[in-house]
């Protein structure tokens, strides 16, 4: 009895502790719905090959979920060096399809049919976005970094300003690219896999790969925990969390394509939209304090997913799109109540005067 | 004797308003003397209040909370909240109005009591728990109903949000080509708005709560050493936002009568840009409501003279974000200006 | 109250006359500050008592002693910046109208009316950042005064004052002790001390030394009491050969100097030479070291490094040179709380290689496990947060990262603060090594007995000036007597 305590005790404190649990509880909730649906229970782990790609509703939740993923990476980085948050990862998004639309459909154009009516290559376009993207981070990063504004009031500006310059750039139009080869980003496959995932797969290797052959990953902690400590040891604050906001820009913007691919226009209204809260609750889901300081990037990943699969699940178990933020609501108040100061400073309390009781009943 | 003391805060309200002249004067000159569109008529004017007669009492909500260095980003989900249950419960309930009024104002005090015990007393980010506010209050409107409700069964809500409150004495009247004189006017709202303006202007300057919230922002450890009960002015804060932000549902839904679920998507943006431009600082203990009213004003000409520019309107209706956004950048950068320069007289 | 491995007040006495200014004076933890939050009930005391007009009372949180009327004001001004100077006075207490509002009419006349009874110029109107931090903190004693406190404690209220302003705020002390008001006088500079004070407690390693009225007690034996003078058994750990040094100059500073922090200084520093800068909390001692390194920008004056010259803007720059500081602060500037030891360790190193020359784990493994080793810093593993080790240990852990980097000069201040003897002395032997290395040091200490033992040179600073050089004779007499700076009084 006792070791199964101490276990949970112990396991309880491990970093991915909490992002695993909801993970485990989606999959819970999942297989009980199949149960009582009268499905196969373990439907939901099915995998299925049709036409050459990959079905299933695992595959389904990290198809999905891609875009959150992507921008949940850079904005581990920005909540952990900075101790803010980045709100117009959304918009920016928008902003990046929308200039990539642009560019490949000529300005005022509506509709590409055919690869003939393109304007530049489809590759030019994406990496246009995706630069302008990082811009956009560079200037927020600036803005936070060098005039040491707040984060959330410094990205508001794009916030606001990012999807009304997307439509700007698109004449107040949508603009249809009707190509396969630029549906691909977002409804294609690789190989057997639905290409979104691959892109995800291939932002988080690279992100993996720079924290393991650089030591970006330090640095940003370090800046984050203690930036006086971090500049007599030789860092450069405001270099880090610059790069901390363009590296979270360059991703929004590579999110931004796949979702305009997805849904191949450039739709500057719903692009990303929200999308921003989603990161910044997948940072939180994955056990990262949005106060600054260490990160854990596999926590933020599987939060993102997580927060996809709860979302999933929700419209499996009949929840209309529109209300699911409802029980979203109440997720978050839950997460963060568990892990505010003043509960756990309460049961630390409680703990003590029980252990102090148990003494004194000894005695 | 007595100096009039001027500093930076002053002059940065100064600025919003000098910039608020030189907008509307130049919308002025350009729509109403160069070519006559009607920019010159009051009317004009009035109707910037009158379509962001909601804005301006959030607004105020909003100052009150950036003032205690909070922020509370769920106002534009309560208000579609609001205007839902107005629209459901007398539209599909047949509810009297008499009822329905205070039930939302209610709604919007347990609203802000909640998200205000949260941040005050288990001291959670604003952030967080105004966005998981967000969430609930855009999801309870689907909740309640998808589809669009408009109000159409009349009652004296419906009666009260179509009233014109004519301008007395007939100040700004014009004569139309029939030769029909037109009053300028106003709706319920705007008076409404008003008066949440002045009360909050009031209780900020006259009382202890409000000089409290201007205590908690400028420094919460000092208020606290100085006997202040910080939590519950925190508490108390957001209470009142998310009051205020309620009556902002009733005088928004007296300009739509309808409730949607995508209804005033992206309103606490909105709200927040109008308190910076005004001259309110996000860290806290700055500004006043005059400067957010003059805020939301100013995003309302810049509104108002884009749907004059025939070219503009093309574009449509995103060139006012983006130069709202660039407004909002260059009130940021003097704010950090201002910042540094007294750092530096500071040492 | 104790803190981890180190008692900070023991058994202390502490007695307060109605109208007289008493200065409390004490090295870096001495116990200043953990007896005065006892006093105002930040802290829990475990042991003794209160007496306050003979009845016994008990603080437990600042808001109580300020009901008993006991009130502090700080360096920092506890006040709020954005508010006016009026309603800073009476913020939570403000006179109400009938309706209950406040009626700002009636509180202006009322602050107007204490400015002039104190004597501060100042329009109440205006808001209290418009006023210097020398009215900030008359404001605030008078907010303490109006509030009718009868123990009044000015914790270090002189540090950010210029000599005018500190006239100004003597001339209010002795009004308010006049008026009956006992005043808690809390400050490293001696002058002040002697200006303004009628008797002094004197603190050290949390223990009573002694209370003396102010005629009794001339500086060089204030000085004395605050050190320490009991010359104690140790060995000395310098050899003969270690006396001398190279002729070579490490570093050649000429006319360095910060505003309001350090006055234009020359430093010369030779290779393998440890020089000791010495002079009392705030006398400049740690600002010079901080000069040099860049912590803060020398806003005038040239620098040369191994005879280069060269301009410093950001630590880094000094890195690249060679330089490392170790900053008095621990908690603040020296370690990152929440990584691990290791990468506590390499910080400083992997900084200097850029952050694309990632150092591979297994290095960071062996250099972290050599410096754990060699230090003798007790952690549970690599990984430990840092945070978790004692203070001795997260200091131990600091001079890793500066020795990992192999620099030709450390600056080390306050190593040896809060952490245990025997820690102590390794540290010294460490600092003599190093110099016997070939390497420079900057050696700061509040403890003579220490610096003698370590330093070839010792430079003396007072009240943010360099005063002057010891290089012979060094004895506990001849410096206190240098750092007292003669025998004015």
């Amino acid at each position: 009895m006792k070791s199964v305590k101490d276990w949970i005790k112990k396991i309880s404190k491990k970093p991915l502790f909490l992002p695993l649990f909801s993970v485990f509880l989606v999959l819970v909730i999942n297989v009980i719905y199949d149960a009582v649906q009268g499905n196969y229970i373990f439907s939901f782990f099915t995998f299925e090959l049709k036409e050459g790609a990959l079905y299933g509703r695992i595959v389904d939740i990290l198809n999905r979920g891609s875009e959150a993923a992507i921008l949940a990476i850079g904005m581990t980085l920005v909540v952990s060096s900075s101790g803010g948050t980045d709100i117009s990862v959304g918009s920016v998004m928008s902003l990046s399809g929308s200039l990539c639309c642009m560019l490949l459909a000529g300005f005022g154009v509506t509709h590409v049919r055919g690869p003939e009516e393109l304007q530049m290559p489809i590759w030019v376009g994406a990496v246009a976005g995706i630069a302008i993207a990082g811009v956009v981070g560079l200037f927020n990063g600036f803005l936070v970094a060098r005039m040491k504004i707040q984060p959330m009031v410094a990205t508001l500006i794009f916030f606001t300003a990012g999807r009304a310059i997307g439509l700007l750039l698109t004449n107040n139009k949508m603009v249809y690219i009707l190509l396969d080869e630029f549906k691909w980003f977002g409804l294609g496959k690789t190989w057997i896999f639905p290409t979104p995932t691959v892109i995800a797969a291939i932002c988080i290797a690279l992100m993996v790969l720079v924290l393991r052959f650089t030591s970006l990953g330090m640095y940003v902690q370090s800046v984050g925990i203690n930036p006086r400590a971090s500049r007599i040891a030789g860092i450069n604050s405001a270099a880090i969390i610059l790069l901390c906001y363009v590296i979270c820009g360059l991703y929004a913007g590579v999110a931004g394509i796949v979702a305009t691919s997805r849904i191949y226009s450039a739709d500057s209204n719903n692009i990303g939209l929200n999308l921003e809260l989603d990161a910044i609750l997948a940072v939180a889901l994955g056990g990262n304090s949005l106060g600054g300081g260490r990160f854990n990037l596999a926590g933020s990943i599987i939060g993102a997913y997580t927060i996809q699969a709860i979302t999933t699940t929700m419209y499996a178990l009949g929840v209309a799109k529109a209300q699911a933020p409802v029980y979203k609501a109440i997720i978050v108040i839950l997460i963060v109540v568990v892990q505010s100061p003043a509960v756990k400073a309460y049961f630390a309390h409680r703990k003590a005067q029980r252990e102090s009781l148990a003494i004194a009943g000894r005695s | 004797m007595k100096k009039k003391s001027i500093n930076n805060h002053t002059i940065l309200l100064l600025i919003t308003v000098g910039l608020f002249i030189i907008l509307y004067g130049a919308g002025y000159i350009s729509y109403g003397v160069i070519e006559t569109k009607g920019f010159e008529k009051l009317q004009t004017f009035l109707d910037i209040l009158r379509t962001n007669a909601a804005l301006i009492c959030i607004a105020c909500g909003m100052t009150c909370v950036m003032l205690t260095g909070g922020i509370d980003i769920s106002v534009g989900s309560l208000v579609a909240m609001d205007c839902m249950i107005l629209a459901v419960g007398m539209e599909y309930q047949e509810i009297s109005p008499t009822l329905l009024v205070p039930f939302v104002l209610l709604i919007g005090i347990v609203f802000g009591a909640v998200m205000g015990y949260l941040i005050g007393y288990l001291d959670i980010q604003p952030f967080i728990v105004t966005m998981a506010g967000m969430f609930f209050a855009r999801g309870m409107t689907a909740m309640i109903c998808t589809d669009q409700v408009n109000i159409a069964k009349s009652n004296w809500f419906k009666d009260l949000a179509a009233i014109k409150v004519y301008m007395p004495f007939d100040i700004g009247a014009v004569v139309n080509k029939r030769g029909v004189k037109m009053v300028p006017y106003v709706n319920v709202a705007v008076l409404i708005a008003l008066v949440v303006v002045i009360l909050v202007f009031l209780m900020l300057r006259y009382t202890r709560t409000g000089r409290s919230m201007y205590a908690v922002g400028g420094s919460h450890t000092s208020a606290a050493l100085m006997g202040l009960n910080v939590k519950r002015t925190k508490m108390i804060t957001y209470i009142l936002s998310s009051f205020l932000c309620s009556i902002g549902g009733i005088c928004y839904c007296m300009n739509t009568m309808c409730g949607t679920t995508t209804q005033a998507l992206g309103l606490e943006m909105k709200a927040i840009s109008s308190a910076v431009i005004g001259g309110t600082l996000l860290t806290g203990g700055v500004g006043n409501v005059f400067g957010s009213f003059v805020g939301v004003l100013i995003n309302g000409t810049i509104q108002s003279i884009v749907s004059f520019n025939a070219d503009l309107t093309r574009l449509g209706g995103t060139v006012p974000n983006v130069v709202s956004a660039f407004l909002l950048f260059l009130f940021i950068m003097l704010q950090a200006v201002f910042a540094k320069l007294r750092e530096r007289k500071q040492g | 109250m104790t803190f981890p491995g180190v008692k900070a007040l023991q058994n202390v006495d502490f007695t307060l006359r109605e109208g007289e200014i008493h200065a409390l004076m004490g090295e870096n933890g001495a116990g200043k500050s953990t007896l005065i939050k006892c006093l105002t009930g930040v802290n829990d005391f475990e042991q003794g008592e209160i007496h306050m007009d003979g009845k016994p009372i008990r603080n437990h949180s600042t808001l109580d002693a300020q009901k008993n009327g006991i009130s502090t004001v700080y360096q920092e001004v506890n006040l709020c910046p954005n508010l006016s100077v009026a309603e800073n006075l009476f913020i939570g207490r403000e006179p109400l109208t009938k309706i209950g509002t406040i009626s700002r009419k009636a509180m202006l006349n009322r602050a107007r009316e204490l400015m002039q009874k104190l004597d501060i110029q100042v329009d109440v109107a205006k808001t209290l950042d418009s006023y210097s931090i020398a009215i900030q903190q008359m404001i605030a004693i008078a907010r303490a005064v109006d509030m009718d406190c009868k123990v009044l404690i000015l914790d270090e209220p002189t540090s950010s004052l210029d000599d005018k302003e500190v006239e100004k705020l003597f001339i209010l002390m002795r009004s308010l002790r006049d008026q009956g008001i006992g005043i808690i006088f809390v400050t490293h500079f001696l002058e002040q001390v002697y200006a303004v004070c009628d008797r002094i407690t004197v603190l050290r390693n949390g223990q009573l030394v002694g209370e003396y009225q102010i005629a009794d007690l001339p500086r060089l034996k204030l000085v004395a009491a605050m050190m320490g003078k009991d010359f104690d058994d140790l060995q000395s750990i310098k050899s003969k050969e270690d006396e001398a040094v190279s002729d070579e100059l490490e570093i050649e500073a000429r006319g360095l100097s910060h505003a309001r922090k350090i006055k234009p200084f020359d430093l010369d520093i030779h290779k393998g030479e440890v020089l000791g800068l010495t002079g009392l909390l705030g006398s400049g001692r740690s600002e010079l070291a901080r000069c040099i390194y860049g912590a803060d920008r020398a806003q005038t004056g040239t620098l040369k490094v191994g005879g280069k010259e060269t301009t410093i803007s950001a630590p880094i720059d000094a890195m690249r040179l060679g330089m490392g500081l170790l900053p008095d602060d621990r908690k603040a500037e020296g370690i990152v709380e929440d990584l691990s030891v290791r990468e506590n360790i390499m910080l400083a190193m992997q900084s200097l290689k850029g952050v694309r020359a990632k150092i591979p784990m297994d290095k960071q493994m062996e250099i972290t496990k050599k410096y754990i080793e060699l230090l003798e810093i007790k952690t549970p593993s690599t990984e430990t947060l840092v945070k978790q080790l004692s203070g001795g240990n997260q200091q131990k852990v600091i001079i890793a990262r500066w020795l990992a980097t192999d620099p030709d000069f450390l600056i080390l201040d306050e190593p040896t603060r809060g952490i245990d003897v025997g820690t102590k002395t390794e540290i010294q032997k460490l600092v003599v090594e190093l110099a016997r290395q070939g390497k420079s040091v900057i050696f700061i200490s509040s403890e003579i007995e220490e610096m003698l033992r370590t330093c070839n040179r010792l430079a003396v600073l007072r009240d943010g000036e360099k005063v002057g050089e010891l290089t012979e004779n060094l004895t506990q007499e001849s410096v206190m007597k240098a750092i007292a700076g003669g025998e004015r009084n």
